[in-house]
């Protein structure tokens, strides 16, 4: 098998800050005078550190890190967006990159033009997009509006104008950010299946995704990236776990937070999760037990406690409530110092982001807080065999987040 | 191991690394470009293309009245509405290419962050765009000519005595637009090169343009100025020898030598090569300034 992306300790810095006449000057100051800047210089920041990796002609890849890890430096870098700082990569074949999609769609040019020019930008010859002009509206589904200016169309009909185009390039590299995020259900599903077809046809892909379904899916062979530097390489489910054991250390002290409400008899001090094993974590597989150690420490003797925790989505909508009030077990005379900790046995959520609201109160019914923090903690669900059935349900737009167990059948119509 | 690799990403690319062939393969992305640059510009607007003669047309009508009748400024045997389009026309194709270019980062910064392409092809549809418009002045121009042309033969006015001689030279009109271009480009190049980082001087170009036309003859004849210094001076701005090669090609009127062409010939080739090392050298990581 022959090499289709080699990359040598690519390095990338960045420099923080304002520009202006003071940037200007020491700009100049230090080129006359042939002052370097050493590299750990206030300011300065490294995207990018010392990344080497070699990666096989057909083999798809998922990159893989949480937000600033470098990923998006890393394909703008891969694409010629922008040159490393040191280091060097070598590509074999042509590079399409889709870093976002639709990319120079010009509001005033007709679908049609859009198309064209769309697919020039990638990289295409006009004599290429005439070929697969059709199966590209095709695949748009937007055929009676192909020759309307692209600023009427809504935003979903742009994104899967754009996606046709970009899905129906050739390139021996493709390069893709997180594109799928985008679109509704339908589309997403036909976006995975695309991306899959170009997988399966030989073709070498770096794929970044937070979608662990995606990327568990599609991908043979991951990558995580941790504060520019490379953090693990190994198959993508490998690199899944790892990835989710990083998180493990980020405990997040909320003493600080003043965005809390309640009497301050008491205060969260933390909230951790802890899986099946005992071990600290943030990222959990859907249908797994799990553990919720809610920190806190008082100032004088409470007689009683009542726990409140509330799973919500990203944006905050609550979905799920535990209490102990629920199971009425009562947390009476609790040290001044501790956790309460509450057992998940499964957790029913598809796979996302979700935060925890976490409240106390002396009790139940009585909805004055002691101490109430809002978004406490993020937990991240991967996608995981909730069903038994060895198929990962994973979360399109507009699905709900909440996974139960059911079974399916068919049924004739009665006489 | 074998070693064909197609692309080959380095820190720093050696100066004179053109990105010649690249440009070629997005040739059909230049053209489309243009294309769209062509009818973005006037669409929704109701004269659409004629907005590119409105302008120059009443920039000549205006200076034809200032200068010519109010300032009672000389020139030559031409008629003033020849004299000035000519050098409206030619030096408008110039600046427009300054102004487009250098604004290249700043105005494709969305474009530039997201995808790659040769970024050269930007200015390089520009001034195909550019190119089209002054075809559409240059039109309006031929026909003024032809206008006086058939005037001056069939019905003279011996109060106003006009001498217009298109001749041969017209044949090297080819070569001053690319000349302009070449220039313009160069031009445009560096300020884009010069303004990722720091923007003051963009704040400078559409006014710079503006006093460069000033000093490029489009207002008065070279040969009204009598102080051979000055007009030694003047030539150094290699927008004269071509402007005044122009008129010289279609309308018989101009102070130019081949010494003074080939001087501006190799400034504005010098400028452009320049200007296009500068611009090659940015475009690597303008994308973290812009």
């Amino acid at each position: 098998m022959s090499l289709a992306i080699k990359v040598e300790s690519l390095s990338k810095l960045y420099r923080l800050g304002e520009l202006g006449r003071r940037s200007f000057l020491h700009d100049w100051k230090n080129k006359l005078l042939h002052i370097a800047e050493p590299d750990d210089a206030p300011g300065n920041f490294w995207a990018l550190r010392d990344i080497s990796f070699d990666i096989e002609q057909g083999q798809v890849v998922a990159v893989i890190g949480h937000n600033g890890a470098g990923k998006s430096t890393l394909l703008k870098i891969l694409s010629s967006i922008t040159s490393p700082t040191r280091g060097s990569a070598k590509l074999r074949g042509r590079v399409a990159s889709l870093l976002e999609v639709g990319t120079g769609f010009h509001n005033e040019l007709t679908g049609r033009d859009n198309v064209f020019l769309n697919g020039a930008i990638l990289g295409m010859t006009t004599r290429e997009v005439a070929k697969k002009f059709d199966e590209i509206v095709a695949f748009s589904e937007i055929a009676d509006f192909i020759d309307t200016p692209v600023k009427r169309y809504s935003s979903g009909m742009r994104v899967r104008l754009a996606f046709a185009v970009a899905a129906h390039l050739e390139p021996e590299i493709l390069i893709v950010d997180e594109v799928l995020a985008v679109g509704d259900a339908a589309f997403q599903q036909r976006c995975v299946g695309k991306m899959g077809e170009v997988s399966r046809s030989g073709r070498t892909v770096l794929f970044v995704s937070h979608n662990a379904a995606a990327v568990e899916n599609l991908c043979t062979r991951g990558i995580v990236l941790h504060h520019g530097r490379m953090d693990f390489d190994g198959t993508q489910t490998e690199a899944l776990r790892h990835y989710a054991s990083r998180f493990a250390n980020s405990g997040s002290d909320l003493r600080a937070r003043t965005d809390r409400t309640g009497t301050g008899e008491a205060r969260i001090t933390e909230v951790e999760f802890r899986d099946a094993q005992g071990r600290a974590t943030q990222a959990v597989t859907s249908a797994d037990p799990i553990e919720v150690w809610i920190h806190y420490e008082c100032a004088s003797p409470l007689p009683k406690l009542t726990a409140n925790l509330t799973i919500t989505t990203p944006v905050g909508a609550p979905l799920i409530t535990q209490s102990n009030n629920f199971t009425a077990q009562p947390l009476a005379n609790p040290p001044l110092r501790g956790a309460l900790v509450c057992r998940l046995d499964t957790l029913p959520l598809i796979e996302g982001t979700y935060r925890f609201d976490i409240g106390l109160y002396p009790h139940f019914r009585l909805r004055v807080p002691i101490d109430e923090v809002k978004n406490a903690a993020e937990l991240q669900v991967m996608a995981g065999n909730y069903f038994g059935g060895g198929k990962l349900p994973y979360a399109a737009a507009g699905d709900g987040h909440i996974l139960v167990s059911g079974t399916w059948r068919v049924e004739p119509a009665s006489a | 191991m074998n070693t064909d690799w197609t692309k080959t990403i380095l820190p720093r690319r050696r100066l004179l690394d053109i990105p010649w062939r690249e440009l070629w393969q997005y040739r059909d992305l230049v053209w489309l470009m243009a294309k769209r640059n062509l009818t973005a510009q006037y669409k929704q607007t109701v004269l659409g293309p004629a907005w590119f003669i409105i302008q120059p047309l009443l920039t000549t009508v205006v200076f034809s009245f200032l200068f010519g009748r109010v300032a009672g400024m000389g020139t030559d045997h031409i008629p003033h509405f020849l004299f000035y389009m000519s050098g409206l026309v030619v030096f408008g194709f110039f600046g427009e290419c300054v102004n487009k270019t250098a604004i290249t980062f700043t105005r494709n910064a969305q474009l530039f962050g997201k995808v790659y392409f040769p970024r050269l092809a930007a200015p390089l549809s520009q001034m195909l765009t550019n190119l089209a418009g002054f075809g559409v002045q240059f039109a309006v121009f031929l026909i003024g000519l032809a206008f006086y042309w058939a005037k001056m033969h069939w019905f003279p006015d011996p109060q106003h005595l006009v001498h217009l001689a298109p001749n041969w030279r017209i044949a090297i009109f080819p070569f001053l637009l690319v000349l302009a271009a070449l220039l313009g480009l160069g031009v445009g190049f560096i300020i884009a090169g010069l303004t990722t980082r720091y923007r003051d001087l963009q704040m400078a170009v559409g006014f710079g343009v503006q006093l460069w036309m000033y000093a490029s003859s489009v207002v008065f004849p070279l040969s009204k100025i009598k102080d051979s210094a000055y007009v030694a001076l003047l030539k150094l701005n290699p927008m004269v020898p071509i402007i005044e090669s122009f008129r010289f090609a279609f309308l018989g009127e101009g102070v130019v030598t081949k010494g003074d062409l080939a001087i501006s010939a190799a400034t504005c080739v010098v400028v452009f090569f320049v200007g296009l090392m500068m611009f090659c050298k940015t475009e690597q990581t303008v994308m973290d300034t812009v």
